[in-house]
């Protein structure tokens, strides 16, 4: 019994928990409208566009958040642009954009000495380091993200599924969806620390792909996909104090590990 | 309530590079149901979509219950697109697709209250969906996705209603209730456009119909539009939607608009 109790004796581990409860639950929140909406590739490209935010910030001795909500924030509005207009695929221009960025990045920490550990971090994360304001952050983000979640609940859901008359009926489909490009940026800054760049697109997909599998409606896809992305984050997080891995890896290969139980029964109820 | 619930005047709606409506003029009354005809690629869709809002006029000026379409309160038009190009995979239920009318109607802090569940179970027995409320819209016939939207658009209770072909690819039954509530809605003072290629029963829709071929051709009751000839050139044009009729002169045709012999 002790033994199972043991990883919460620790004051990070304490904080791991919360931050990745956090984590969890935010990121498979906004992943049902990642889902919904295939903005997928999105996420990752601000991930790794956010990069070079963290760079930045790290090289100037400035925190971690602000450099990547920055970067990550104008990424999401600049692809909300180019979105819009339509002109340039918008495929292209995130995958040009973002290994560009991303290369700066790396570019920018290569000059650096201790370039190889401080990197393997960024790019898996390492919720174990999370220190008391970074959970204040982490926690006060949560809260804005879920409170505009909450208050734009309905337009958010029509303009995910028919911006075109959504708009026509006078809901501002832009407004929406920049609003929720926005989010998804914070969102991802938050899970950065905790999952890393690497695995933070696979947090934002895996929980709502897997809830998509056992439901037919929206509300009770976005609490399933609430429930399997805290289910996972924790999970992971216990599960990798015991097997000494890296707990973003866990995390992640416990989210996959559920979309494929979800895959399984919901063939089986087919049958 | 009289006056005029749309007024264009000299409209041209523009893509890229290409003039789809040039210095189109009408007006549509309070309380009356306009046909638009015209043959494919005459500018019907394009026409509703900017009295939609969805796309900005190059040049003229268009007056949407007295205000431009964007500026309009919330839920005040409903449209129903010729071609819906959602994701039919959405998790959604037909219920969930017709409360999304009402979306647009609340506050984010009301909440989805009985009448507006009223609302929704009257729209979905108009277009006779009542017993398929909880069928997920993946799981729908092309005619019962239709018939879906247009319900959607009858549970949003606007004060403008835009149709786009909305009969096609559903049944006769359907097509006579929608026709029905159509006309029930005109007489309770509701401006109602519908795009449509179904001549044969413009008398019984219509109050007006617009005929369109980039520019406004005619305007006018149904019968004064035959009369002009105008009606006839629309009708060599629409053999391929079935209704072909032998019965016009096709030089009198020409001479009422000459662009179309090429
Ligand atoms: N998004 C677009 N970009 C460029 N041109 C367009 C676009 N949409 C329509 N057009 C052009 O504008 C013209 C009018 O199109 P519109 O869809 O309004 O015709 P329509 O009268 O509704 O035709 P149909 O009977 O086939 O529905 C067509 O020539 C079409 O090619
Ligand atoms: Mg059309």
């Amino acid at each position: 019994m002790t033994l199972l109790l043991e990883p919460f004796h620790y004051a990070f581990m304490q904080r791991a928990f919360v931050a990745a409860l956090a984590v969890g639950l935010l990121c498979s929140t906004m992943g049902t409208y990642v889902v919904l909406r295939k903005l997928s590739f999105i996420g990752d490209g601000i991930a790794h566009a956010s990069f070079a935010g963290i760079v930045i910030a790290y090289l100037r001795g400035a925190n971690f958040y602000i450099g990547a909500g920055i970067v990550a924030v104008l990424t999401a509005v600049g692809i909300g642009f180019v979105h819009r207009r339509g002109r340039i695929s918008l495929d292209t221009t995130i995958g040009v954009l973002f290994t560009g960025m991303f290369a700066l990045g790396v570019f920018l920490m290569s000059q650096q000495r201790s370039y190889a550990v401080d990197l393997q971090s960024f790019l898996f994360g390492d919720i174990l380091a999370v220190q008391p304001q970074d959970l204040w952050l982490i926690l006060g983000l949560s809260v804005v993200v879920g409170v505009t979640v909450a208050v734009l609940f309905r337009g958010l859901l029509y303009t995910t599924f028919d911006p075109v008359v959504a708009q026509a009926s006078g809901i501002k489909s832009p407004a929406y969806e920049y609003a929720l490009l926005v989010m998804l940026a914070l969102t991802i800054v938050v899970a950065l620390q905790a999952v890393g760049i690497v695995l933070v697109a696979a947090l934002l997909v895996t929980p709502a792909a897997a809830a998509y599998q056992l439901t037919s409606r929206f509300s009770p896809m976005m609490i399933l996909a609430a429930l399997f992305g805290a289910a996972s984050t924790e999970g992971g997080l216990y599960l990798s104090y015991y097997v000494r891995a890296s707990s973003g890896a866990t995390i992640v290969l416990l989210a996959t590990l559920l979309f494929f139980l979800a895959i399984g029964l919901k063939y089986l109820r087919r049958v | 309530m009289k006056g005029e619930a749309v007024v264009a005047r000299d409209l041209d709606v523009r893509y890229e590079d290409f003039t789809a409506l040039v210095g189109a003029t009408f007006a549509v009354h309070y309380g009356e149901a306009l046909g638009i005809v015209g043959p494919n690629g005459s500018g019907k869709s394009t026409l509703l979509k900017t009295i939609a809002g969805l796309l900005l006029p190059s040049s003229g000026e268009l007056s949407v219950l007295g205000q431009p379409p964007r500026k309009l309160a919330p839920g005040t038009i409903a449209y129903v697109p010729q071609v819906e190009a959602v994701d039919w995979s959405f998790p959604a239920t037909v219920w969930d697709v017709v409360a999304m009318g009402r979306f647009a109607r609340l506050h984010f802090w009301q909440r989805f209250g009985s009448s507006d569940r009223d609302v929704v179970h009257h729209a979905l027995g108009v277009v006779r969906m009542g017993d398929l409320a909880g069928r997920r819209i993946s799981e729908l016939s092309g005619g019962q996705q239709q018939r879906a939207f247009v319900a959607r658009a009858l549970a949003q209770e606007p004060k403008l209603l835009l149709l786009d072909e909305p009969t096609t690819g559903v049944d006769a039954a359907t097509e006579e209730a929608l026709r029905e509530i159509v006309r029930k809605l005109v007489a309770c003072g509701l401006p109602v456009l519908m795009a449509t290629h179904d001549l044969d029963r413009v008398d019984d829709w219509f109050d007006r119909l617009l005929v369109l071929d980039r520019r406004v051709l005619a305007l006018g009751t149904p019968r004064e539009v035959v009369e002009s000839g105008a009606y006839s050139a629309i009708r060599e044009h629409t053999h391929t939607h079935g209704h072909l009729r032998h019965d016009h002169e096709p030089h009198a045709a020409h001479a009422v608009h000459p662009e179309m012999r090429a």
